[in-house]
């Protein structure tokens, strides 16, 4: 029997029909499975194990749709792209930052206080400017530039006020002295498929894609892809969008992105990322 | 193939669709979910709106 996959998916992006062409051009069977119409057995696992086929690329949009279904699909046994100990740290900036540095990764010096005057503390402490993230989210959303303590006041009165208690712990970061742009790379297993730079649009401070954010490519280096490749395998490996930032020392590691979107990365390398990952979830699939 | 917005009503020309894609009605600017009915015809369902934990 050939391998049998699956793309999970609650909103088919470019990443996603990509996938869907890869697989075609292979002639592998990719099923696209909606997981805004799923309802799954969670007490038994032998329930809706055929459903999934051996391997599937978890491409959910939703963060917490995508690690949780994750989370049932690996009880039922069915291997998932990428693992749910992965994308659960993945989705934390902060338990990223812990296994970043446990595994000696240079990453951007990074304090987490869990009170609003603990955390004007620690900012005296690292200096301005800083920055302050949520520890969840993605896109580059809520994520901001302190640039005194005024601001830093304000903003954290603001964050005080939010709903979500995952808000209120505040993870703050220097601010690194960079070129305006950062470094994205996609890494499929073992190897990183694609390297380019992200141009920060005039108007934001950041570089996201999803912000304006242009893609350039970058040339890669020995030295940069050993450093990625320590941070993919650091937060379990998978098909992983690793981020670089360039410093006077050298590189940095800010983030580890593990549902990652390549469109901007596919509009400027030759590389074929989807064909990777599908490759990559056959031989998952053998295995 | 014409398909109706169920925001406004007003019909959407579509080629080569496939489910879960996203569309934006021309008329009233709906960002409306490909998807199918219990028959297996296309039809279209207003999109989910930005959550905070999407993304990567």
């Amino acid at each position: 029997m050939p391998p049998t996959l699956s793309l999970l998916y609650d909103r088919i992006r470019t990443e996603e029909k990509e996938l869907i062409n890869a697989a075609e051009k292979r002639g592998v069977g990719l099923k696209p499975i909606d997981a805004k119409e799923l309802h799954l057995t969670i007490t038994d696992p032998s329930k809706e194990r055929d459903l999934f086929g051996d391997v599937v690329l978890e491409r959910c949009v939703g963060y917490f749709r995508g690690l949780h279904i994750t989370a049932i699909l690996e009880s039922k046994g069915v291997e998932v792209i990428n693992k749910y100990s992965t994308a659960s740290t993945c989705g934390n900036k902060l338990l990223s930052s812990l296994l970043l540095g446990k595994a000696g990764i240079p990453t951007p010096k990074t304090l987490v206080a869990f009170t609003v005057e603990e955390t004007m503390k620690a900012l005296d402490e690292m200096g301005y400017p800083a920055v302050i993230k949520p520890v969840f989210g993605s896109w580059g959303r809520l994520i901001a530039l302190l640039k005194d303590r005024e601001t830093a006041q304000a903003i954290l009165e603001h964050r005080e006020e939010m709903g979500n208690p995952l808000y209120q712990i505040y993870y703050i970061q220097e601010m690194i002295s960079r070129p305006p742009r950062d470094i994205r790379t996609v890494v499929v297993g073992g190897e990183v498929a694609a390297c380019i730079y992200r141009y920060s649009s005039p108007d934001d401070w950041r570089t996201n894609i999803a912000r304006g954010g242009k893609a350039e490519v970058c040339p890669m280096n020995d030295a940069l892809r050993e450093m990625i490749l320590r941070a993919a395998d650091a937060v379990g490996g998978g098909v992983l969008g690793v981020d670089a930032m360039e410093t006077k020392d050298g590189f940095v590691i800010h983030e580890v992105n593990s549902t990652v979107e390549f469109k901007g990365a596919m509009s400027v390398s030759e590389a074929d990322i989807p064909g990777k990952i599908i490759e990559y979830a056959l031989g998952l699939a053998k295995n | 193939m014409k398909l109706k917005c169920p925001e406004c009503d007003g019909d959407i020309e579509v080629k080569e669709v496939i489910e879960g894609e996203i569309l934006s009605c021309k008329d009233c600017g709906a960002e409306l979910e490909v998807n199918k009915d219990e028959k297996g015809n296309f039809q279209l369902k207003v999109a989910e709106s930005e959550g905070e934990d999407w993304g990567e």
